[in-house]
């Protein structure tokens, strides 16, 4: 018990950190802005598409055009680039800046434990992640209050479920890379380099033979994504998904506590 | 209170401390004297659990560091050559944290954080953000963090470096004030320190202990700091 509410108190004390640091607002500043200038670009992209169409008279085709496939799905394609660019910047601080100001001694030499400490630093992130996504709901908001019709509730939730398990790998990830070095710049490199690796390492899938194909796809953390982008759940992606932020908070406890026996 | 037997750190091929034994019984205040670098530091690291031993056993409070740490970390308060402080938070903000993760239940936190502002006489600053204390301020909020669940050991590294002259005073005379509901071990290198709050001496030079006594009795025919020269120069040579 004593434990579960470590975690907790570990995830208040970095939440509070991270907003009282600009970095918060410059993150979630950049990341609406950005999104924001992606989702004015489809949408009028849609109207234009929508006008032509019409001018053409073909109703067949404009029966076929929706928000769901050309606003939002491409939305959240979109918004996974910027992830990848904004939670590097939210996770590099997480370890690197307690070992830099020597505030892990005390956290190492009280009674709360490394798997606490780990989970409560993660749980942390994930919050300021789920804020962040939270923000952008103007945009389905939006397309709810002008669209006709409005686009589909369901695929865009299911979106959203993928795109917080993406960030939540993303956000394991550079907890990871925080957890080994002092320098958060260093932190924040190594975590980009290793999401963009994973990003595009289906790449060569298909030159590759296949077995080395399979796995390399299977890796692939968009190849992951894209379904529940088009309004899929399959639980292999959860699997999938859960699998790896586990494994990657393990190495994190490894990393904590390898500093003991260094 | 604390058991300390055949203590080995290596570092790779750097040996840090040797083969140090030592005990200290319940309410007495010990100081670590020794010159920069001679194994102060990670000797107290290893006391408190932060870093493990090469060789050697440590039991605080009955319990062994290495196979029970949470008990002995519990009964711990450490403070560290330089204050585990959050700089960005409010000195209640801080110590309200320091109290949850050293598990002082909901109900005696407030009156705890009470009991340690005003006791390192913080409670002018508690409002203050720890960023913008003084050294010596800061300080105090480090000692205060290790005083806040009431613990058996109180460990000092190094408590009044960096602070001015009545600062100093300051914390020596909170540290002696402390003596008897407390053991209290501290690490120094400066003598008068000794001689102000300290029953006992543990001399410590290129990581081994090179004398043990009370005060009185390594004083009794020469200056402490002679001894402290006598010891520490032989192992140089």
């Amino acid at each position: 018990m004593k434990n579960l509410w470590d975690v907790f108190h570990i995830a208040g004390r970095e939440l509070r950190a991270t907003f009282v640091s600009p970095i918060a607002y410059v993150v979630l500043t950049g990341f609406m802005v950005l999104s924001g200038w992606f989702f004015f670009n489809l949408l009028m992209q849609f109207n234009r598409l929508l006008g032509m169409y019409q001018m053409f008279r073909r109703p067949d085709i404009v029966m076929q055009m929706n928000l769901n496939e050309m606003v939002m799905t491409p939305l959240l394609y979109n918004m996974t680039i910027v992830l990848l660019l904004m939670v590097p910047l939210i996770t590099m601080r997480l370890f690197s800046e307690e070992k830099k100001l020597k505030t892990e001694e005390l956290l190492l030499t009280s009674p709360v434990s490394v798997n606490a400490l780990v989970l409560g630093k993660y749980i942390s992130s994930l919050v300021f992640l789920a804020i962040l996504l939270g923000f952008t709901a103007i945009y389905p908001w939006i397309l709810f209050h002008y669209g006709a019709p409005a686009p589909e509730l369901g695929s865009i939730l299911t979106g959203y479920v993928g795109m917080f398990l993406l960030g939540a790998a993303f956000a394991s990830v550079g907890l990871f890379a925080s957890s080994i070095t002092e320098n958060q710049i260093v932190a924040a490199v190594i975590c980009f380099v290793a999401l963009l690796l994973f990003f595009i390492i289906g790449w060569p899938a298909e030159s590759l033979g296949p077995t080395a194909g399979k796995v390399l796809e299977y890796l692939s953390l968009i190849g992951h994504f894209t379904d529940f982008s088009k309004g899929l759940v399959e639980s292999r992606h959860v699997v999938f998904f859960v699998t790896f932020v586990l494994f990657a908070l393990f190495l994190t406890k490894r990393s904590v506590e390898s500093m003991r026996w260094r | 209170m604390i058991e300390v037997e055949g203590l080995t750190k290596h570092y790779r091929d750097f040996t840090a401390i040797e083969d140090i034994t030592f005990r200290v019984e319940k309410g007495e205040i010990v100081a670590f004297l020794g010159p920069n670098g001679a194994g102060k530091t990670t000797t107290l690291r290893i006391l408190t659990g932060y870093l493990p031993a090469t060789e050697g056993k440590v039991a605080v409070c009955g319990f062994d560091v290495f196979e029970k740490p949470m008990e002995v970390k519990r009964r711990i308060g450490y403070l560290p050559e330089q204050p585990p402080v959050y700089n960005d938070m409010r000195v209640t903000e801080y110590l309200r944290f320091v109290a949850k993760i050293k598990g002082v239940p909901r109900k005696e936190r407030n009156e705890a954080m009470e009991r340690v502002m005003q006791r390192c006489a913080l409670t002018d600053v508690s409002d203050r953000i720890i960023g913008k204390l003084s050294k010596g301020y800061k300080q105090r909020v480090g000692l205060a963090q290790a005083m806040i669940h009431d613990p058996e050991v109180l460990i000092l590294d190094e408590p009044t470096i960096g602070l001015d002259p009545k600062q100093i005073i300051e914390i020596r005379e909170l540290i002696k004030s402390l003596s008897g509901e407390h053991t209290i071990i501290l690490s120094t290198h400066i003598l008068q320190e000794v001689t102000m709050i300290c029953q006992r001496v543990l001399i410590i030079s290129q990581g081994r202990i090179v004398a043990d006594d009370t005060l009185e009795n390594l004083t009794a025919q020469d200056s402490l700091e002679s001894q402290f020269l006598k010891h520490t120069m032989e192992d140089v040579q």
